[in-house]
């Protein structure tokens, strides 16, 4: 049976993380290789890495960082932020990414999904949605959830999905830092409307929060950041739970 | 010096995730562009990621078609590398190189079952083979593709099921296929290229 996936998310800025980290074992906890070479050995299914970089040099860094986790680590990898045009994909593909992730540049410019997908293969392509609720509509924003758009979630998606989307990442702004749980009523309309994979982010509190993510929205991956930064929750803990309900995990 | 893999090189797909886990496992390898090339290794690697018939086209370019069809060391084609040793594929209605005679076909994806099949499935061998030393029954792998090759038990040295049961890997004589990516599959998928290595 396919394993749901179990994401870590990292945010980086000029090549290192950013955001706190609180690891037991590391020497050095700015450091998203060893960082990423930890979760790969507590069985992260796959990582995220979001750039956050915003100086002129930020192609050369992010290049830099994607050869040195290719270089070490086994297990496959996305990146995301920043990725405006095709070259920006190339450089990131030919480095050993295994996938990039856009967001703000396929709202603003929806045709980029279609070119990348042409150029490098559906299988390359992420869109990562960040939703609101305004209105008691869900609405995608931009900028981290400060700018709205005129964008009504699900009908980008599908219109995503349309153009060449491989995955959708969706995290619910909503939800995200409440460590409340993931938006399973979004989430479900959202994955029982597309053929591709779904990648739930945003909320996640306790392990319970990824039970009830698997079985009530039925999506393929589930990513965090700060549950698993600061050591709330382990993976390994994660993954026996999952198992106990019958979970299929790696 | 030990044995040396070729990578054979026809522009489709990055190779650097490839080239890192080779080193990272202290296998000797080289670059295969041209014909003679191929005499400096004993064993070769078919990589490829994206369009399967783009991928034909590319490879038909570089003239080793005939070279690859004639092979007699150990060759192993991964992902799309792995669909271009099969006889024709849905993506592009392209003819491939026909070492295998199966088909690659396209996933019916559904709301319950997603294409692209993206992530970690179980791999259960077939056939014994060194490929698969040490790597027990149900081994995930990582999967990242559109279009898998039909079954067949001719051919299929281990299959694995996502909406229909399909060939995660096949073999025949000297030539290997892999449909996951062993460069991203944890410790097992590193374990199938030391294998490889020593065929």
């Amino acid at each position: 049976m396919l394993a749901k996936r179990i994401i870590p998310c990292l945010d980086v800025k000029n090549g290192r993380t950013v955001k706190g980290v609180n690891f037991v074992d590391l020497r050095d906890a700015g450091d998203p290789v060893e960082l990423a070479w930890n979760y790969s050995q507590q069985g992260a299914d796959e990582l995220v890495f979001l750039d956050i970089t915003a100086t002129v040099e930020r192609r050369k860094t992010m290049v830099e960082l994607v050869k040195a986790v290719a270089r070490q680590i086994n297990i496959p990898f996305t990146i995301g932020g920043g990725i405006n045009e095709i070259a920006d994909a190339d450089a990131l593909l030919n480095a050993g990414a295994d996938k990039i992730s856009i967001n703000s540049a396929a709202v603003r410019n929806p045709a980029l999904i279609d070119e990348l997908a042409k150029a490098f293969g559906v299988q390359f392509v992420i869109v990562a949605v960040d939703t609101r609720v305004m209105d008691d509509k869900n609405i995608v924003y931009l900028n981290g959830g400060r700018l709205p758009t005129e964008k009504q979630t699900l009908e980008w998606i599908l219109e995503a999905e349309s153009r060449g989307a491989g995955e959708i990442l969706l995290t619910s702004m909503d939800h995200d830092g409440t460590k409340s749980g993931f938006d399973n009523g979004l989430l479900t309309l959202v994955n029982n409307a597309v053929n591709i994979p779904v990648i739930a982010s945003g909320g996640a509190g306790s392990v319970q929060h990824f039970v009830d993510v698997f079985q009530q929205s039925e999506v393929d991956a589930a990513l965090a950041a700060s549950v698993f930064h600061y050591g709330e929750i382990l993976i390994p803990d994660l993954k026996s739970a999952l198992k106990a309900h019958q979970i299929e995990v790696r | 010096d030990g044995p040396r893999i070729g990578i054979i090189r026809y522009g489709a797909g990055n190779i650097f995730s490839l080239t890192a886990a080779l080193e990272r496992l202290n296998i000797p390898y080289g670059m295969v562009y041209t014909e003679t090339d191929f005499e400096k290794f004993d064993r070769y690697i078919i990589p490829g990621v994206g369009h399967a018939g783009a991928a034909m086209n590319k490879l038909e370019q570089t003239g080793l078609v005939p070279k690859i069809k004639a092979l007699k060391k150990p060759t192993l084609g991964i992902c799309v590398g792995m669909q271009l040793l099969t006889s024709w594929s849905e993506e592009g209605d392209a003819d491939m190189l026909n070492i295998f005679p199966v088909k690659t076909l396209k996933f019916a994806g559904n709301t319950t079952f997603k294409v692209p099949h993206t992530g970690w499935n179980q791999v259960y061998q077939e056939k014994e083979n060194p490929l698969f030393k040490n790597i027990p029954a149900g081994s995930h792998f990582y999967f990242v593709h559109s279009y898998f090759i039909e079954y067949d038990h001719l051919y299929t040295l281990s299959s694995t099921s996502y909406i229909n049961k399909f060939s995660a890997s096949i073999w025949l004589d000297n030539f290997y296929g892999v449909q996951f990516h062993p460069e991203k599959s944890g410790v097992y998928g590193e374990t199938l290229l030391t294998n490889f290595s020593k065929i």
